[in-house]
């Protein structure tokens, strides 16, 4: 079979597993939360691997997106009085305004974009949760969607997210839109050279990236029904979301699937009982990843010859 | 009016207190080489680099194909036709040797005809599925020619692309660069090789200190005593 035909085979395969996998275990296993939180981090993950993976923009603000989407779609719910279904498109629709707004901070690079994109996520968060906007956000007391709580639909909703985001992955990968956002990655000057619009394709990526966090947030929004403006804007969804990306290995559809299975479960399994160690590990686990494994856990099956997905 | 393929005029680029060009004037026909030498630090990449777009100059301008292209950025005058090859070879290396070449075709050729195989040409054919990232030097620089080439430029710009090369190497790449010129290309070669450039062009240009100080032949400019006393020391 030839490469790419097999690497697509194997793509395919990956997301059929995900969605039987998320689709039919709430028949087998009770807590569907856990389910639909990693879930919620493999499509997360997925945004910061297109963003990371294909541009090299390490987006430590990428938590703003995802609560843009949250307040977005609830707003749309509480105020537009829209179907759940139909506020999970306008919560990814503010987001990706927001991701407009923010075009500028792709003038950054390196850590000054990190540093500018996790004070982006701080300035909305400060401004969804200021008590003066009480009227419209409900300032810090945050919200809640009672009218339409629905964790069946919402979940189904995440499991088509997590199917469309693989598929979209999988089909940049494989595109030839890919392979020019991996040559301008590698040497923007010569991306250029050759025809490349570099400013068209990194906004491109920016906003694809930012509509699926807003995706994520706004389902996430509609799952919960109850959340506060510190839930949705917390750091540590952009910071999971990137170290997931790291673990796994960005760049493929298969790494930040796997990075999120592995450290969300093991999260799960002593992070919860324990924090500390947690902490620590997680800690212990960037570290040895920056050193010695930078290009993550499947750059090991590279290493050994296999084309990984 | 019949325009010349490219015209130069009177551009300056000053990076900081450094006149990096004052005031060069070039121009290069359709079918033509233009050959440019001089010391290291005399100017010649930046004129390049002006020329295709990573700079803007200070004063002067660029006109391609009759047109006013200063300030264009490289991606424009790519889609237009102008391209080049860089100093030091720049190969995608996280892409194969066919997938660069594919790339450039895709978002540089834009309907012009080019030559039909840019990586035969470059002699790259037996090496195509290849990962850049395993190329030598000699072929890492025939890659960037075959990428430049798969736009189907008019005007090919050329940084020292013989630098390193062995006569044998060097013969070859004369000829290519030759036939280029012939199917019409108008070609800009920057080169310390004198003997090289010898053999591509009539036409030379020497640079000093961002300043053109010679046009004509080689043979000429050996006999000019500012060329020699540039290049030999007062």
């Amino acid at each position: 079979m030839p490469k790419i035909a097999r690497s697509l085979w194997m793509n395919g395969f990956i997301g059929v597993v995900l969605l039987v996998v998320f689709g039919v275990a709430p028949g087998f296993y009770a807590n569907t939360s856990i389910l639909f939180q990693m879930m919620m981090y493999i499509v997360l993950a997925q945004g910061v691997n297109v963003l990371y993976g294909f541009t090299g923009y390490l987006p430590f603000g990428y938590v703003g997106f995802f609560g843009a989407g949250a307040y977005g779609a609830s707003l749309a719910i509480q105020m537009g009085h829209l179907p759940g279904s139909v506020a999970m498109g306008v919560g990814a629709m503010v987001s990706v305004v927001l991701g407009l707004v923010l075009l500028p901070l792709l003038r950054l690079a390196g850590a000054y974009f990190a540093i500018g994109s996790m004070a982006a996520a701080e300035i909305v968060y400060y401004v969804v949760s200021n008590p003066a906007l009480d009227k419209v956000t409900n300032g810090p007391y945050g919200i809640q969607l009672v009218q339409s709580y629905h964790p069946v639909e919402s979940y189904a909703f995440m499991v088509g997210a997590l199917g469309l985001v693989t598929l979209g992955v999988m089909i940049l990968r494989h595109s030839r839109i890919g392979m020019a956002l991996l040559a301008l990655r590698e040497d923007s000057v010569s991306a250029a050279m050759i025809g490349i619009n570099v400013v068209t394709a990194r906004a491109g990526v920016w906003l694809a990236s930012a509509l699926v966090a807003g995706l994520a947030g706004a389902i996430f929004a509609w799952h919960t029904s109850v959340f506060y403006p510190t839930t949705v804007f917390d750091l540590n969804i952009s910071v999971f979301a990137i170290v997931f990306t790291l673990f796994g290995g960005a760049g493929t559809v298969l790494g930040p699937t796997v990075g999120v299975v592995v450290l969300f479960g093991l999260y799960n399994v002593i992070g919860i009982s324990s924090p500390q160690y947690f902490q620590l590990l997680f800690g212990v686990l960037i570290v040895t990843l920056v050193l010695f494994l930078p290009n993550g856990v499947v750059s090991l099956l590279r290493r050994r010859g296999w084309d990984v997905p | 009016m019949s325009h010349k393929l490219l015209e130069v005029t009177q551009v300056v680029k000053v990076f900081g207190g450094f006149r990096a060009l004052d005031g060069v004037t070039v121009q290069v026909d359709a079918g033509e080489i233009l050959g440019i030498v001089g010391p290291n630090g005399s100017g010649k990449t930046t004129l390049i680099n002006v020329i295709s777009g990573l700079y803007r100059p200070d004063r002067g301008t660029v006109h391609y194909q009759g047109r006013d292209v200063t300030g264009w950025n490289p991606t424009r005058l790519a889609r237009r036709g102008i391209n080049r090859t860089f100093q030091l070879p720049k190969p995608f290396k996280s892409l194969t040797v066919e997938q660069n070449v594919d790339l450039a075709a895709h978002y540089g050729k834009k309907g012009r005809p080019g030559i039909a195989d840019p990586l035969e040409f470059a002699g790259l054919s037996n090496i195509r599925q290849q990962s850049a990232s395993q190329l030598t030097t000699a072929q890492q620089k025939a890659l960037d020619l075959a990428r430049a080439l798969a736009t189907a430029p008019d005007l090919l710009l050329v940084d020292e692309l013989a630098a390193g090369l062995n006569p044998v190497e060097l013969d070859a790449l004369a000829q290519k660069l030759l036939f280029l010129a012939h199917q019409g290309m108008g070609l800009i070669v920057i080169e310390h090789l004198l003997g090289f450039v010898n053999q591509l062009t009539q036409r030379v240009v020497v640079m000093n200190a961002g300043r053109e100080i010679f046009e004509g032949t080689l043979t000429q400019a050996a006999e000019n005593p500012e060329v020699v006393a540039v290049y030999m020391g007062e």
